[in-house]
């Protein structure tokens, strides 16, 4: 016991660079195996908050943008949406990485782009507002035409009926299949490491050390349920946390109208 | 490929990329593709099998084998593919071989872990050690359908039984009413009609299992990522006729363009057999065709 806490002090920073230099080398313990995996899904969980918060943002714009009527405004979101929904994950991160590198031949100041932190995270940031960015919109064009109605008979327009109703309402339905992209987004930061974005110092994510125990003891028996252990947890909390959400942007509705939160993620990308 | 290649150094820029473009190991570049086409048109059906028999059993009566089917397309949402995709790669693999282990070499008394590593008897190896080049990568690219199939298998066993919910109950009532059996209840009147309500889901999965073959790559096989990588390093004189700098990144971009052209035509293709399904059915889109067939 007192030996898992001591790995556990050595290896549980370790995917963020403090700990022990060396990962282990022989002999792995499953103690090992469950900090040094659960230590990379930090990052995970960092670049699945991070672009989800920040994606929040770009998505609305995006959804308004493609349901505008100015086609300097639509056409823009839609080949945006069209870009990152309709080419794989993994060749945006590649095609990022080398793109990345290029620029910092030329200008040495985007070096901080051809690291993970940053440079997959703009990845991740514009394709899930891309994927989020087509539920709104489909949210957005399944607003009840009666509350917009009643929004222009209380004499609002412009920003506050945006504020009060249409984006209240957007959320509102557009909720439950926003928790699966949530879901499914948090599946796929474990592309970063296996595209071109190199895990520097081995500091990699959760799938990154499970791979490498899986390598290392040829047996993958043990380092794949372990991962698979962690994110179904992560799966729960999203799940939890979402649900939350949804309850709270549902609180004026009676009960039997209350939007089902269901659990489908669809999860390659 | 050109009688004008021999001496690349000679050459204007369109010459040289004419030569560039069409040299050995682009063409092996171009092969790739047909190998990617290859596992979608293979996969395809073997993963709607899957997800078919899984669904199937999860409707099942007998309470383990309808735990098995749920369970198997439960299992695979919640976890990244990814992790799947590099597990059973290995499982699969090792799977085999102790099979093959256990047939082969019944008196072999080492154990097969030892330590650190998976030992077979050599004549259990798949492919045999002896064995030519091109068994290695078939074996490979096999272990890679495979894995597709029960990945993708699992997903598409989610929308079967999605679909077979969907079909209207009173149905599947009438059926009874008529003396039919489970059996034929399922195969005359369930499965006939479960494909409308299947199709919006399965052309979403073909679209994802599209977007997912660039993962071919982290299976070992030699594929478009493979070769892109590959082909766009920087070259030198030294080693080719035609040096180059760092030109992954254009080399990526092509692949970027193939893959959205590729995802447009199949997303028109669908649209045009959703449309050809909806003809004359009971649904929204059917009633919208007929709506406009009379205005």
């Amino acid at each position: 016991m007192s030996n898992c806490l001591q790995t556990i002090q050595d290896y549980g920073l370790r995917s963020l660079g403090y700990g022990e230099r060396l990962l282990p080398k022989t002999d792995f313990t499953l103690c090992e195996q469950f900090t040094l995996i659960g230590s990379g899904m930090i990052w995970n969980i960092y670049f699945g908050i991070m672009a989800l918060v920040t994606g929040f943002f770009l998505a609305t714009a995006l959804a308004l943008g493609k349901a505008s009527s100015n086609i300097w405004l639509r056409k823009p979101a839609e080949w945006f949406i069209f870009l990152f929904r309709g080419s794989p994950l993994f060749i945006q991160f590649f095609f990022a990485y080398f793109f990345f590198l290029s620029l910092k031949k030329a200008y040495p100041m985007f070096d901080a782009f051809t690291s993970a932190w940053l440079g997959a995270l703009i990845v991740l940031f514009f394709n899930t507002a891309a994927y989020s960015g087509e539920i709104f919109y489909g949210a957005l064009r399944s607003i009840p035409k009666g509350d917009v109605e009643a929004a222009d008979a209380y004499g609002m327009s412009g920003w506050s009926r945006f504020r009060r109703v249409i984006w209240p309402t957007m959320l509102r339905l557009a909720w439950p299949a926003y928790t699966n992209e949530a879901i499914f987004l948090f599946h796929a930061t474990t592309l970063v490491f296996f595209s071109a974005f190199p895990a520097w110092r081995q500091k990699g994510d959760a799938l990154y050390y499970a791979s490498y125990f899986a390598d290392k003891t040829f047996n993958p028996f043990v380092p794949y349920p372990i991962l698979a252990f962690y994110f179904i947890l992560l799966t729960l909390v999203v799940v939890g946390i979402f649900g939350l959400i949804n309850a709270r942007l549902n609180r004026h509705l009676p009960t039997a109208k209350k939007a089902k939160m269901r659990f489908r993620p669809n999860l390659v990308r | 490929m050109f009688s004008y290649c021999a001496d690349p150094d000679t050459l204007g820029t369109f010459r040289w990329f004419s030569c560039y473009l069409t040299n050995g190991v682009h063409m092996s570049f171009y092969l790739s593709f047909i190998k990617v086409l290859a596992l979608l048109a293979i996969t395809a059906p073997v993963a709607l099998a899957f997800g078919f028999a899984g669904a199937m059993s999860a409707r099942s009566h007998v309470l383990p084998v309808s735990w098995l089917g749920k369970g198997y397309i439960a299992i695979v949402r919640g976890v990244p593919d990814i992790a799947f995709f590099l597990f059973f790669v290995i499982a699969l693999d090792q799977a085999f071989e102790w099979t093959r282990h256990q047939i082969l070499c019944p008196d072999w008394t080492d154990p097969i872990r030892q330590g650190n590593d998976f030992l077979v008897c050599s004549q259990a190896k798949l492919p045999l050690g002896t064995s030519p080049e091109w068994v290695h990568q078939t074996y490979g690219f096999f272990l890679a359908v495979v894995t597709f199939a029960i990945v993708f298998g699992a997903f598409a066993g989610n929308v079967l039984f999605g679909g077979m919910r969907a079909v209207p109950h009173a149905q599947l009532e009438t059926a009874e009413a008529y003396g039919m059996s489970r059996r034929q209840t399922f195969w005359r009147i369930l499965v006939p009609q479960m494909w409308v309500y299947a199709l919006p889901g399965l052309s979403n999965l073909w679209m994802v299992l599209i977007k997912a073959t660039p993962l071919l790559f982290l299976l070992g096989v030699e594929d478009i990522v493979y070769w892109a990588r590959e082909l766009g390093g920087t070259k030198t004189s030294k080693f080719t006729a035609y040096p180059h700098g760092d030109w992954r990144m254009w080399y990526f971009l092509f692949l970027l363009v193939f893959y959205l052209a590729f995802t447009r035509v199949s997303e028109i293709a669908l649209e045009r057999l959703m449309q050809k399904l909806s003809h004359g059915q009971a649904t929204t889109g059917g009633e919208a065709q007929r709506k406009e067939a009379v205005a």
